[in-house]
């Protein structure tokens, strides 16, 4: 410990026995997940931007000829399938791993197995929905499915069955995790780190996972019912034998309202956390900030009619879901104005993190207001189905989740890999997004006021569409040369960053306390927490320095953290975990085997429907064997060595 | 740095197993889980309720028959004398399978309480058969099997009545909620096995008091659940 | 199971285990699940009460107490930390208020106000 690494100046803290692909794949370390979980969802990300501005090329002028209308509703179907589940929930799900053991002075999450678990199903849920499109049988009936136009009638062919049970085994993956990352957050929290002292990003992860486990068993249902009528004839959707069109509806919007809260809140959470540090002020009204979250939380379940006002429900049902939905609008915008009252007065430092908060709180603003004016029923019905709701939730989703995540990217990039990423290059990312992100959205407003349709494949000339459509896309491209930017810098500052410090950006959450990389063990010995900003406690205050143990050193670093100078002071290689007699729980494949299990039974299942029926059986019967082998061993092997 | 690090540490800060509530991790996340539980089986519920009485083809719970007409209906007949009420309902045996599995339930809480207090001794006969985990572990077991053969006999029945899964929305429904409910009473009867051969393996003592707990709370769970679908399913037309 | 017995089960002890009732409460709770069951059956079979207006409400308040009391004795939601309690009560006070609205909404529950559903 007392040597100091000399030349490269940061020393890699993982044993060699923790390299190489067979470590990655066994791994059962919050961080490594969260690094996998990154990539994975980065690469969604792509895929599925790629797949908008297919969309937006065909759209650039009247009666585009690039896509035919099936390839063109598979596209779209898989836009939104795939930034939804595949790429803005898993990057949420990047910081959920990385941030909460972090944030809350733990060594790892609550249940480590559960969580690779986690990341596998997903990995090869994802697999399984986006497959078919390269063969061009992808899933075509929109992100939502609506049923009856997903039953075996009206969608005979496969394309519905992989969305169908893609999305069944995405669940599984969200669920497990919301049971870990809720266990993790109530039970695994350091001495003194109370909820009130908690950070506001692992409040808001706590209030999405309850929002994960209470929303998800309703999908779950709804996709049980469909897949019982595609694979087993069920009747649940069948109008014909007297079923009702929006049961379908109903059960997936009961899901559909929250999952966006579960896109959006962590979104918030992140925010929460970039701009005290950038505006060196506590945030305001930290209380307020959580109520408002937790409210937020609870009212999410009770607007989800708010989708389908069109269809016909009735003055009174409109009415309580339209008070219910403009409710809403109360918590969050305390949120905006809170965020706004802690940069209020406060130093502040435009690093791209903080230009991709402020681009947040700015963007969700507009969302939030065209959201209210659609909240209301009278004007629901003249924007609904049209690109005005494609304008308000691209500002939501697009200007809220994607701008937070890219500043929770560039923020804890260096907590990550141990280096900073490049300001300039991230700059010009950000106001590529910026301005790409608002040419690409904004004129959709005007489209959709002026009764363009949702998911048309074309459309004739002279409607005073063609201007705002090729706006549109000429601002889709900025977004693609923008995120190219972002894949540069981020592989660049990777091999080659600035070496970051601790605390490279000087904030106050215990994540800053221990090296960067995070070692890992996380906490060289489990700190107690006195304040929300425990680093900020120590370094105002000498002789508070020895509350928070200081990871390798057991002492605070006191100088100033510039953020665009890396520090060229070394920081000396933390202890290993073994040096430090600290058991960690060991590396297994089974999580991995159990996941990919699940994904194969339930291809038998499309087997059975569209090819053999006997290997379908079979192959379902094989796999399920191999769920509850690799469960058991799973099961009866403990998860750490004796010590 | 290593005073810092090691000096006056006490189990908070080294503790492995140290958690901010003195709870158990898992007992958590089940409670979490049986709270998800309740939104799965509600909305399954839910829906057998809003599709009762809208399908278009019989056979349906509750059905009367005016032996006049023809007619049949799911509620009583208006002008018909006679008609005859036929719920194809079982509500005999489903009386004794809800009175089984409320029976297993108790097994259940006694064979929790039967591992918490192992160490205390035995001295007459009704103690010791108090005392026994592995009894009531079976028992529970047994009766868990005995509500599963029950529905077994009702599904079986059903099947010769003409109603299947995919007879009407009353079929599909009603198969796919008491299916998931019989589906979680398999899994508790794997899991009662598991345990019953570790007690015969090793005996189960206070140490692993929340192993069992756990078990209980998935089987009560799923017992209360029942409750629900008994009245509403079963008794109310 | 990775890890339970350990020094965190002696720091549970008093709060958890000392307060469970007794074998006798368990048994009295199973005699009181059965004469409810009992009575529900009963009253199915009772045309004056099967097709009187307080059916229905008598049957969901009889099962409701069934409900709570396994909840509350059998799994010791009354006995144990204030953590299961809100970590069952808050995701089951949901479900229940979005199925009922959920009925409303398919008409299934007549409202006499307006026309919904």
């Amino acid at each position: 410990m007392a040597t100091i690494a000399a030349a490269p100046t940061y020393a890699p803290s993982t044993a060699a026995s923790n390299t190489g692909m067979w470590s990655w794949i066994t791994t059962v370390d919050h961080k490594r997940i969260a690094v996998m979980y990154l990539y994975t969802s980065l690469f969604f990300f792509m895929f599925g931007g790629l797949e908008a501005v297919i969309i937006r090329t065909q759209l650039i002028a009247p009666n585009g000829t690039i896509l035919n209308a099936e390839i063109y509703n598979q596209l779209m179907t898989m836009h939104g399938t795939t930034m939804i589940f595949l790429a803005v929930m898993p990057l949420s799900a990047v910081f959920f791993n990385f941030l909460i053991p972090l944030q809350i002075g733990a060594r790892d999450v609550a249940f480590p197995r559960l969580n690779a678990f986690s990341y596998w199903v997903y990995l090869f849920g994802g697999i399984v929905i986006t497959m078919p499109i390269f063969f061009a049988l992808a899933p075509n009936a929109g992100w939502f499915g609506y049923a009856p136009l997903t039953t075996p009638q009206f969608s005979p062919g496969v394309n519905i069955d992989y969305w169908v049970i893609g999305l069944q085994i995405l669940g599984i993956s969200s669920l497990a995790a919301g049971f870990n990352f809720i266990t993790t957050i109530i039970n695994m929290r350091a001495p003194g780190m109370n909820l009130m002292r908690m950070p506001i990003f692992t409040w808001m992860a706590l209030v999405t996972q309850f929002l994960i486990i209470l929303a998800f068993p309703a999908i779950t249902v709804a996709l049980i019912f469909l897949q019982f009528d595609r694979f087993f004839g069920t009747q649940f959707y069948a109008i014909a034998a007297g079923a009702d069109p929006l049961l379908w509806q109903h059960l997936f919007w009961i899901f559909g309202h929250p999952e966006v809260y579960i896109l959006v809140l962590p979104a918030f959470g992140l925010v929460s956390e970039i701009i005290p540090t950038f505006s060196r002020k506590p945030l305001f009204g930290y209380p307020v900030m959580v109520y408002s979250g937790i409210l937020i939380g609870f009212l999410g379940f009770g607007v989800w009619a708010h989708h389908m006002f069109a269809v016909g429900m009735g003055p009174i049902a409109d009415t309580m879901f339209s008070m219910m939905t403009l409710l809403i609008a109360i918590p969050t915008g305390v949120k905006i104005f809170n965020w706004i009252s802690t940069m209020w007065g406060g130093a502040l430092r435009f690093t791209t993190a903080m230009l991709f908060a402020i681009g947040l709180v700015s963007l969700f603003t507009i969302g939030g207001i065209s959201g209210v004016m659609h909240g209301s029923p009278p004007a629901d019905l003249q924007q609904t189905d049209t690109y005005f709701v494609v304008a308000h939730f691209h500002y939501v989703l697009f200007g809220g989740s994607i701008m937070a995540i890219f500043g929770g990217i560039y923020l804890y990039f260096p907590k990550m890999f141990g280096r900073l990423m490049n300001e300039t290059l991230g700059k010009w990312h950000f106001w590529l997004y910026f301005i790409g992100m608002n040419l690409t959205f904004f004129p959709m407003h005007y489209a959709g006021m002026l009764g363009m349709p949702r998911r048309i494949y074309r459309y004739d000339g002279g409607q005073g569409w063609e201007l705002f459509n090729l706006i549109s896309t000429i601002g889709s491209y900025m977004l693609v040369v923008a995120t190219a930017i972002f894949v540069y810098n981020f592989f660049r500052s990777r091999r080659s960053g600035a070496i970051a410090t601790s605390d490279p950006w000087g904030a106050g959450t215990l994540e800053w306390s221990i090296p960067s990389p995070a070692p890992e063990y996380n906490f060289a010995e489990i700190p107690t927490v006195r304040s929300r900003y425990p680093v900020w406690d120590i370094k105002s205050s000498e002789h508070g320095a020895h509350e928070i143990p200081h990871g390798e050193l057991g002492e605070i670093h006191m100088r100033d953290h510039s953020m665009d100078t890396a520090s060229t002071e070394v920081e000396p290689a933390p202890k290993s975990a073994k040096e430090l007699g600290i058991v960690l729980p060991n590396n297994t494949v089974m999580p991995a085997i159990a996941a990919l299990s699940i994904a194969l039974s339930s291809l038998g299942l499309v087997l059975m429907r569209n090819e053999n029926k006997t290997v379908g059986v079979v192959w379902s019967v094989v796999s399920a064997i191999m769920i509850f082998v690799s469960i058991y061993y799973w099961m009866t092997t403990p998860l750490e060595d004796e010590h | 740095m290593a005073t810092t690090a090691h000096a006056g540490t006490v189990d908070p800060h080294k503790g492995h197993h140290y958690t901010t509530t003195g709870l158990d991790n898992r007992k958590i996340g089940l409670w979490a889980f049986l709270g998800s539980e309740c939104m799965l089986f509600g909305t399954l519920i839910a829906t057998y309720l809003s599709y009762k009485g809208k399908s278009v083809a019989g056979p349906r719970p509750h059905e009367w028959v005016c032996a006049a007409t023809n007619v049949v209906s799911d509620s009583p007949i208006a002008n018909c004398v006679g008609q005859m009420f036929t719920p194809i309902l079982d509500i005999p045996v489903t009386s004794a399978s809800t009175f089984v599995l409320l029976m297993s339930s108790l097994a259940m809480v006694l064979s929790h309480n039967a591992v918490v207090h192992k160490n205390v001794p035995k001295n007459t006969f009704w103690e010791r058969v108090r005392g026994s985990s592995k009894l009531w572990l079976a028992m529970t077991a047994f009766l868990g099997m005995a509500f599963l053969a029950f529905q077994t006999y009702e599904f079986t029945s059903f099947y010769h009545e003409g109603l299947k899964l995919s007879t009407n929305l009353f079929g599909s429904s009603f198969f796919t909620l008491t299916g998931f409910h019989g589906g979680h009473v398999t899994f508790g009867v794997l899991w009662l096995w598991t345990l019953f051969a570790i007690d015969v393996k090793r005996g189960l003592g206070p140490d692993d008091a929340t192993n069992v707990d756990l078990l209980a709370l998935y089987w009560h769970f799923v017992d209360v659940v029942w409750i629900a679908i008994f009245t509403l399913v079963y008794l109310i037309k | 199971m990775g890890h339970s017995s350990d020094q965190s089960v002696a720091a549970r002890l008093p709060d958890a285990e000392v307060h469970h009732p007794t074998w006798q409460t368990y048994v009295w709770v199973g005699v009181l699940l059965t004469v409810i069951t009992i009575v529900e059956v009963s009253a199915y079979y009772i045309p004056a009460w099967e097709t009187s207006r307080v059916y229905v409400p008598s049957m969901l308040f009889l099962s409701s107490i069934k409900f709570i009391v396994v909840v509350l004795v059998y799994m010791h939601l009354k006995y144990d930390h204030k953590i299961f309690r809100a970590l069952f009560t808050g995701p089951f006070v949901v479900s229940i208020i979005t199925i009922i609205a959920l009925l409303f909404l398919f008409g299934q529950i007549s409202i006499q106000v307006g026309g919904a559903g």
